[in-house]
């Protein structure tokens, strides 16, 4: 048998958080860094799997454990599996994973406790991109849920919501929208073992017999699971919780939440619900388009409206998001890589941007734009950051977000014409706000009082570091990225397209 | 040999000044002299194989007929070998993309140069450097494209790079403001630029110019004319942007915030330009929608004559010189409405030469005053600063169009191709403009370098690393139209669309254009040199008080945009997130009301009393007991489930 590279990966985390559990709670320093180790093992590793993966053959690699029965019963096997779509989205974790780490490097109120809870809630994320099996992925998720829920209340801040409100509204959210996909998850699962004649969870063979679903069953599952996985990518309206939850988590948990949890949302959209439903998607789809249009467009001027940096981010990422799902619901090759490759750049991007946030909170303990400015002066790779971030914001090409919004364009604009080019107006409205929030906040005369504040340095550098160059790489080579996405979207879509076909769609 | 390098490597001309930014960046920092250096001798080496790139060009005439191209996939999507979407990267060189990018490194060269001496001593000497060096960069990357979606990345670049310079300083509110304003503008611009480039990558497949170029000549296989006017239109807007044009023009004279160089630099060889090149580049779209090429046309002209106007009263040196950058970008767009791609480069590529000496001449004004602008304030500067006013005249005559200098020859191409197109109204227009360009010209420089002395300022002469700059690009503005005489019209032979062709040399236009320049130039020395009190100014902006306001609001335009951003945009945003917080929210917080009210009731009955839940046990036992006694056992197993 091969090296079980992610099941390593998976284990990376957690086993260093095991040994945290055991390390005197004031060792500061040593706790920090057995969590940055093994977040770096899984980084390396992940990093390795993405160039080792053979984008000619495609398909499933690093394959394991799909021989070994966890519930016989029910046909559930400890599937760990990754393709050209799940891939790009662990490396997303481990990068941002690695960079939440350093991002907390200032955090000294019960750091064991901390870091335990986040490697542990890093895992759980990892978990769920490289499950192949729809009730390993599910378990994961609700994994995820509870570490968040206590890092919020526990280190979050309070502004214009309580971080106990915020904590709570995250959760719940979190919590309802499984339980919807819950319910579809197990309707499907009676009705595809009926049809496949023996229980199978795993996401191939749960897909063979799902397709060959009815046009009604396929369309009221596709409705459960849209509202689950909707409300986790904040979809529109199911999008209220971001800007509160990330404004009251702490930075780390906002870096994970808004660069990748929220994804979990989109990738099981696309690879779990268009995937086994082409039907029902084919049926939702126009309406998605518009949500997710109404999402980019109302986000970005919610985001207009705010003072609170963190509140400007939250909802620009829901704005981000409404492309996500908008490039979803075209349905075709070129949408869906775009959606994929999206919520990769637009994780690097919000996690650069929540830890620059949250070194100028650390720092100047506000994050109340009005009463900053001219932190460029005093602080300049702080503004270096926070400017790489922006800019990967309002899609400036050369940067990662470029070509995923430019493949989305195409994909809408071509699908759904006019719809679409409010979504496209976003990029104006996204200037807009993101540039006046950098030029209030970094730009303009110094303030005496921020005079003594020390720029970032050592640990601290690393988040700017490792995002920013993913960000101007990912940017300057697209197909680095693409390539992969390409090689799993193109099977996927091959399968809906054929599905659609003897539905008698298309 | 080596021009056979140039040829295969010309996509080294935008990477040298790219590496020298990253360099700049990473390593010389720390020190300022090298990372200068590597800057100017970057951009010194992009020129040199710029040159020679383009020697092989002029040489070849078949380079005109047919580019030389070379591209690499930049990335693809869908299966392999029939990609859904492919992008390329590569590099065009023809006769227009050769003369370009001469233009731009040349330029640009001595710019970077002039900038030692003028940012010397001021904070962040390094990453002014390593900004231009990427300004440069990212506008060669923008000239040598072969691929529109490749223009695209490069033209947003540049627009980076402005922002980034205009707001240089910081720490200036004004810096700030007019760095965004710039970046905003652009990009209300640039969204019509990527709905047309979307479009044509839809409709057309690609967007490799030479296989758009053909298509697009036999457009009715893909799409209708109506779909194609829409196209050109959407393009179209994103140059009224970048170039300035009328109505989104506001940015440029605010682009005045950053250093002189990035000035001289916007407005002659890399930003502005852009947008001008970028119709040209896609002439083979506009030239089969007769509406959008009027369009253009209309826009350019009109352009022309506001910006004009718009100069007339300013004070600030580079206000004035801003404005007739625009007015000048109005005179390329109107030469290529009326079709004329050889009288449109020509005007850009003379443009460029004086524009630029003319900006470093105010810098080398402004260094010299600490900075004071105001052009009333000055007087006389030319017994203190020979080298500096006697450049900045050539600039001047230049502009205004006086023969043998360059303005002349470009603007009267434009002047001839319009009147031999019948365009007489927009004619009309253009030939005023050149009256008034030639008065506020000269208004500016006789109150600047002539007259009275202001006995507050103790100018003295720049240094080299400055005065020579000048001098290579007075030379420039003396003889660069020389190239475009009608004793023998080079240009003409080498810059065209299609085939080439321009309008034969028209003596009464020239003849007219001429008289005009002299008018110009004669009024303004007769209201600003010889009456020495200028009561006559006085007097006019006295008795045309209404007008004059408005000329020196600029027709109130920017405080018409500050309302509809305040009061409209931010408006609307506060609505937007009112209704978040209060409607989306508030049906949440209700769900979660809801759930916690009925919580609250349900607990009634959860009371935690051994007495009540046995009370409850019993009934329950009641009832079943009563249901079996009533129904029979047998009956009741439906109701009551195995119970026996």
């Amino acid at each position: 048998m091969d090296f079980p590279i992610l099941l390593t990966i998976l284990l990376a985390p957690l086993v260093a958080s095991l040994i945290i559990m055991f390390i005197p709670k004031d060792e500061n320093i040593l706790i920090k860094s057995i969590a940055a180790v093994g977040m770096f093992v899984a980084l390396a590793l992940s990093l390795y799997a993405y160039f080792a993966y053979n984008k000619d053959i495609g398909g499933l690699q690093f394959v394991f454990g799909h021989e070994l029965p966890w519930i016989k019963d029910l046909g559930v096997t400890f599937f760990l599996a990754v393709d050209g779509i799940s891939l790009p989205m662990l490396l997303l974790t481990n990068l941002i994973g690695f960079s939440a780490i350093f991002a907390s490097w200032n955090v000294n109120n019960r750091p064991k406790e901390f870091f335990v809870l986040l490697l542990m809630l890093i895992a759980g994320v990892m978990g769920t991109f490289i499950a192949h099996d729809l009730f390993i992925f599910l378990l994961f998720y609700e994994v995820v849920v509870i570490p968040i829920y206590v890092l919020v209340i526990i280190w979050g801040s309070s502004k214009r919501v309580t971080k106990e409100y915020a904590g709570m509204k995250l959760t719940m959210y979190l919590l309802i929208g499984s339980g919807f996909l819950l319910v579809g998850v197990i309707a499907l699962f009676v009705k595809t073992a009926a049809i496949a004649g023996h229980p199978d969870m795993s996401f191939t063979g749960m897909a063979m017999a799902a397709q060959q679903l009815g046009e009604f069953d396929q369309i009221w599952l596709f409705a459960l699971m849209l509202f689950g996985f909707g409300s986790l990518i904040s979809m529109w309206p199911f999008h209220s919780w971001s800007p509160d939850g990330y404004a009251g988590a702490p930075t780390a948990v906002s870096m994970i939440h808004a660069g990748v949890l929220k994804k979990i949302g989109g990738y099981g959209l696309i690879k779990i619900a268009v995937y086994m439903l082409p039907l029902g998607a084919s049926f939702f789809a126009p309406y998605m388009a518009v949500l997710g249009v109404i999402g980019v467009a109302y986000a970005a001027m919610g985001a207009m409206a705010q003072k609170d940096l963190k509140y400007v981010v939250g909802y620009s990422s829901v704005s981000h998001m409404g492309y996500v799902i908008l490039a979803v619901a075209c349905l075709n090759v070129i949408g869906i890589n775009g959606a994929v490759a999206n919520m990769f750049a637009h994780g690097v991007m919000a996690a650069l941007f929540f830890s620059m946030i949250g070194f100028i909170y650390e720092k100047t303990h506000t994050r109340w734009i009005p009463d900053m400015g001219g932190l460029a002066r005093q602080t300049p790779r702080l503004a270096v950051g926070f400017m790489l971030a922006a800019m990967a914001s309002l899609g400036l090409p050369g940067l990662v977000s470029f070509i995923p919004e430019f493949t989305i364009f195409i994909a809408s604009f071509e699908v759904y014409g006019g719809v679409a080019v409010i979504g496209i107006a976003g990029i104006i409205i996204t200037a807009l706000y993101v540039l006046r929030a950098g030029a209030n906040t970094l730009f303009g005369p110094p303030r005496p009082e921020y005079d003594h504040l020390e720029d970032i340095k050592g640990p601290e550098m690393v988040p700017l570091v490792v995002l920013g160059t993913v960000l101007v790489v990912g940017g300057c080579l697209p197909s680095l990225l693409f390539d992969m996405i390409n090689s799993g979207v193109v099977p996927l879509h091959a399968a809906i397209s054929d599905a659609l076909q003897l539905g008698g769609k298309f | 040999m080596y021009v056979e390098f140039a040829l295969q490597h010309a996509w080294l001309v935008p990477l040298l000044p790219a590496l020298a930014f990253v360099a700049i960046v990473f390593l010389t920092r720390p020190w300022k002299m090298l990372s200068a250096i590597l800057a100017v001798g970057s951009m010194a080496l992009s020129c040199v194989i710029a040159t020679l790139a383009a020697y092989g060009i002029f040489t070849n005439p078949e380079y005109a007929e047919k580019p030389l191209v070379y591209a690499t996939r930049w990335f693809s999507l869908g299966m392999p070998g029939m990609p859904a979407l492919q992008i390329d990267v590569g590099v065009q060189l023809d006769p227009v993309s050769a003369m370009m990018m001469v233009m731009v490194s040349f330029i640009s060269t001595f710019i970077f140069l002039y900038s030692i001496g003028y940012m010397d001593g001021e904070d962040g000497f390094s990453v002014f450097f390593s900004y231009l060096s990427l300004f440069g960069a990212s506008m060669l990357l923008l000239v040598i494209s072969s691929n529109l979606l490749q223009m695209f990345v490069a033209w947003e670049l540049v627009g980076l790079c402005s922002y980034l310079l205009i707001g240089f300083y910081t720490h200036k509110i004004s810096a700030r403001e007019a760095a965004k304003k710039a970046f905003v503008t652009c990009r209300v611009a640039d969204f019509g630029l990527l709905l047309g480039i979307l479009s044509l990558q839809i409709v057309f497949g690609t967007l490799n110019l030479t296989e758009l170029s053909e298509r697009i000549a036999h457009f009715e296989e893909f799409t209708t004319f109506g779909i194609l006017t829409m196209i050109a239109v959407l393009v179209f807007i994103g140059p009224i942007g970048k170039s300035g044009q009328f109505p989104l023009h506001v940015w440029l004279p605010d682009a005045m915030e950053g250093p002189t160089p990035v000035s001289a630099l916007i407005h002659a060889a890399t930003m502005v330009v852009a947008g001008v090149y970028l119709v040209g580049r896609t002439m083979f779209l506009f030239h089969e929608v007769e509406s959008a090429m009027q369009l253009v046309a209309v826009t350019g002209a009109f352009t022309a004559l506001f910006a004009a106007t718009c100069a007339l009263t300013q004070r600030e040196i580079k206000k004035i010189l801003a404005y007739s950058t625009v007015s000048q970008l109005g005179y390329m767009m109107l030469a290529l409405g009326v079709g004329s791609l050889t009288a449109s480069m020509f005007h850009m590529w003379t443009h460029a030469f004086f524009k630029a000496l003319m900006f470093l001449g105010a810098g080398s004004v402004l260094v010299a005053l600490h900075h004071k602008a105001d052009v009333w304030e000055m007087g006389g500067l030319v017994k203190k600063m020979p080298i500096t006013a006697w450049t900045f005249v050539i600039g001047g005559l230049a502009i205004a169009g006086i023969p043998p200098f360059a303005g002349f020859w470009s603007k009267d191409e434009i002047l001839a191709a319009t009147f031999a197109e019948g365009h007489y109204v927009l004619f009309a227009m253009a030939a005023f403009t050149a009256f008034l360009t030639a008065f506020y010209m000269w208004r500016m420089i006789f109150l600047a370098f002539f007259g009275k002395e202001n006995p507050d300022n103790h100018p003295k002469e720049s240094p080299w690393t400055m005065t020579v700059p000048l001098l290579v690009l007075a030379i420039g503005a003396i003889g660069a139209g020389w190239l475009g005489t009608p004793w023998g019209n080079v240009w003409a032979e080498w810059i065209y669309f299609g085939h080439p062709h321009h309008a034969d040399p028209n003596f009464i236009v020239m003849g007219l254009s001429v008289v005009l320049a002299v008018a110009g130039i004669g009024l303004a020395y007769s209201m600003y040199l010889k009456d020495t009190e200028k009561v006559k100014a006085k007097a006019m902006a006295e008795q045309y008080s209404t007008a004059y306001r408005v000329l020196v609001n600029k027709y109130y335009i920017d405080e018409l945009y500050l309302w509809f951003n305040h009061a409209l945009v931010d408006g609307a945003a506060k609505i937007f997130y009112l209704f978040d917080i209060y409607i989306v929210d508030g049906i949440v917080n209700g769900i979660g009301a809801f759930a916690k009210v009925s919580g609250e009731g349900m607990r009634v009955f959860q009371t935690g009393r051994l007495q009540n839940y046995v009370l409850i046990f019993f009934i329950g036992v009641l009832v079943v007991a009563v249901l079996m006694a009533f129904v029979g056992p047998s009956n009741a197993v439906p109701v009551i489930g195995g119970v026996k």
